[in-house]
């Protein structure tokens, strides 16, 4: 219960609730002005001469005949073919966060129930890759793949997701494991289960908020991958982020950069909603195996 | 668990990790070792009426039929390391012996590629990350105090800046700082300056940058103090009033002594990630005055028609070395908290 003393405006208070209400406006109004300038034509949202433009549209007004305009996402979906791009995208996620949760909880598992000196060693190892930036690793992909006549499709890609993914996913499943009980599946396997019917019939069932949370961060890292995609995909297969930086490089000499902003803000949309669902996983995921220690 | 059934376990992810992450960094030593063919150059006399004179020219086929042979090119042992574009051992001694005053010396040193990407490099991150911790701890203490009703939609809007891949985020504010956009257009009219442009110099570039790094993983560091505030023992916090300490006093050996281990591990997470700077610089187009170790390598591997390898493999070396020196503390640590569970 809150103290008279506690309620009491001090100047501290004062101080931190004006830095808070100042960060919320720093980290919500970028999106805020984007979406909203999405709307309207360029010269309305780079506009030079006077910032209000950008929210009453003036030019949009005089170039379409109303405030509001779709042009922008009409170019960019249609004419840029960006949905193409979330199509690549979108097998590129489902198969990374499928494949790499299904490894990972694997291992996951066997590292939080082996006491063994090389489980630690395997978890190390993880850390350290996990540090690798991804453009080192991606380096030494090309020529191999080149050889191989594997570059270019999205196949190669997923795999290579998948790994990047998998010290993270190691991490976080390792922990979340060894909060479940030993005694569930040691008393499945006195029962006669073998290691793997346990695993099963016993941890399956109860690991489902775990490998929510984790497989919410395999998604981030998928969808939100520009490193990899832009190196390894060829032009056809591109995924949207590296599509965004292409926008970026053909649109700004044609005078569309209208179209980069309506992909921006279509590749931001889905995080929107994740984020509206999802908030309580991603922050309990963000926090895992700090606040435990 | 037994050995077999770890090891069936473990296989899936453990093969994966070591095909596409230890495997590829093999391949990135041995590729740094070589250097690409010079091309085959043959001579020939030509012989006119004046007499013959040599002429030199390329053998198209035989350096293409050298190519298929040996794709990797041809040996260069620890060569690509120490040149210009590297370590430059050479250059580096000619600017110690040349330059008369420290400042010269160091003014030659920003100028080779590899020195000028590590500074930018540790200067994003040695700025950002403490910045980061500090804010974002303040942050979650302001959070902390609000409303119960306003904390969740805090935490909501607090997110999507951390969320947003780098590429599009550092997008959306360059649309902002950009001459045209809103605020770079506001600073040109505070400063009555119509060319003033936040890419035309190295140190705005930088610190634009280090802006964007600061936004982008504050709601980090601030979600994950925010946690850890909610497990500060109250018992503590009312002995600390009891004993007449201010707010102030209390945050400061009270609360942050009780955070300390969330600070190094977000300390850690960081530096990983900081030290990969790389998509920022290619949305702000910030490559003029700014390069990241990251970006130089993808520089390399983007030459067109003609990618380094060798030289992106060299420099990737390097940077997994100097990311491996600086993660140093945090594993013997962990080591030394391995060790003393299980004995």
């Amino acid at each position: 219960m809150a103290t008279k003393a506690q309620s009491r405006m001090t100047p501290l208070k004062l101080f931190s609730y004006t830095f808070v209400a100042l960060w919320l406006i720093i980290a919500a109004f970028p999106f805020f002005w984007t979406f909203w300038g999405s709307f309207k034509v360029q010269a309305d949202f780079l506009s030079k001469a006077d910032w209000r433009n950008a929210l009453y549209g003036a030019n949009t007004i005089a170039q379409t005949g109303s405030a509001f305009t779709a042009e922008a996402y009409r170019g960019a979906w249609i004419d840029e073919e960006f949905w193409f791009n979330f199509k690549n995208t979108g097998i590129v996620v489902f198969f990374t966060v499928v494949i790499s949760l299904t490894f990972g909880t694997l291992g996951g598992y066997a590292l939080a129930r082996s006491g063994f000196r090389y489980a630690f060693w395997i978890l190390m190892a993880a850390l350290v890759f996990r540090a690798m930036p991804h453009i080192t690793l991606v380096s030494g992909y090309l020529l191999p793949f080149f050889e191989w006549n594997v570059w270019g499709i999205l196949p190669t890609t997923i795999i290579v997701l998948v790994a990047i993914n998998q010290p993270f996913t190691l991490w976080m499943l390792h922990s979340f494991f060894k909060n479940i009980p030993k005694d569930m599946d040691e008393s499945a396997m006195v029962d006669g289960c073998t290691r793997f019917q346990a695993f099963r019939y016993v941890i399956v069932p109860v690991m489902w908020p775990g490998v929510i949370t984790t497989g919410l961060f395999s998604f981030l890292l998928a969808y939100n991958d520009f490193t990899v995609a832009a190196m390894l995909l060829s032009e056809e297969n591109e995924t949207i982020i590296p599509a965004i930086n292409s926008f970026m490089g053909t649109t700004q000499v044609e005078g569309k950069v209208m179209y980069a902003v309506a992909a921006v803000v279509s590749t931001v949309a889905p995080l929107f909603v994740l984020i509206l669902f999802f908030q309580r996983q991603i922050v309990s995921g963000l926090t895992a195996g700090a606040v435990k220690g | 668990m037994k050995h077999r059934t770890f090891f069936w376990f473990i296989l899936p992810t453990l093969s994966a990790m070591i095909l596409f992450i230890a495997l590829p960094i093999v391949s990135v030593f041995v590729q740094s070792l070589f250097v690409a063919h010079e091309q085959v150059l043959v001579v020939s006399e030509s012989c006119g009426p004046f007499g013959c004179t040599p002429t030199t020219s390329v053998d198209l086929e035989a350096t293409e039929k050298l190519r298929e042979e040996a794709p990797l090119g041809r040996f260069n042992g620890l060569g690509t390391y120490f040149n210009r574009s590297h370590l430059a051992i050479a250059e580096i001694g000619e600017a110690w012996a040349n330059s008369d005053s420290l400042g010269t010396f160091w003014t030659q040193i920003y100028n080779l590629p590899f020195y000028n990407a590590l500074i930018f490099t540790l200067t994003y991150t040695f700025v950002v990350t403490p910045a980061v911790l500090v804010l974002g701890l303040a942050i979650a203490v302001g959070v902390n105090n609000l409303p119960r009703a306003l904390k969740g939609p805090s935490i909501f809007v607090s997110l999507l800046p951390f969320l947003v891949t780098p590429l599009v985020g550092s997008l959306i504010l360059f649309w902002m700082v950009d001459g045209d956009g809103v605020i770079g257009a506001t600073i040109q009219k505070i400063f009555n300056d119509p060319s003033l442009s936040l890419k035309a110099s190295t140190a705005l570039t930088w610190i634009m940058l280090i802006v964007y790094g600061i936004w982008h993983t504050l709601p980090f560091s601030f979600i994950t103090f925010y946690a850890g505030l909610q497990t500060v023992p109250d018992d503590t916090l009312e002995a600390a009033q009891i004993d007449g300490a201010s707010k102030w006093q209390t945050m400061i050996h009270v609360v942050v002594p009780h955070l300390m281990p969330l600070v190094s591990f977000v300390t850690l997470m960081l530096i990983m990630d900081n030290l990969r700077v790389f998509e920022p610089i290619v949305s702000f187009s910030a490559e003029a005055h700014a390069r990241s170790l990251s970006w130089v390598i993808f520089n390399d591997l983007r030459e067109s028609g003609n990618p380094l390898y060798a030289s992106a493999g060299a420099t990737s070396l390097l940077t997994i070395i100097i990311v491996i020196f600086l993660m140093m503390p945090v594993l013997v640590r962990t080591w030394r908290d391995f060790t003393r569970k299980s004995h």
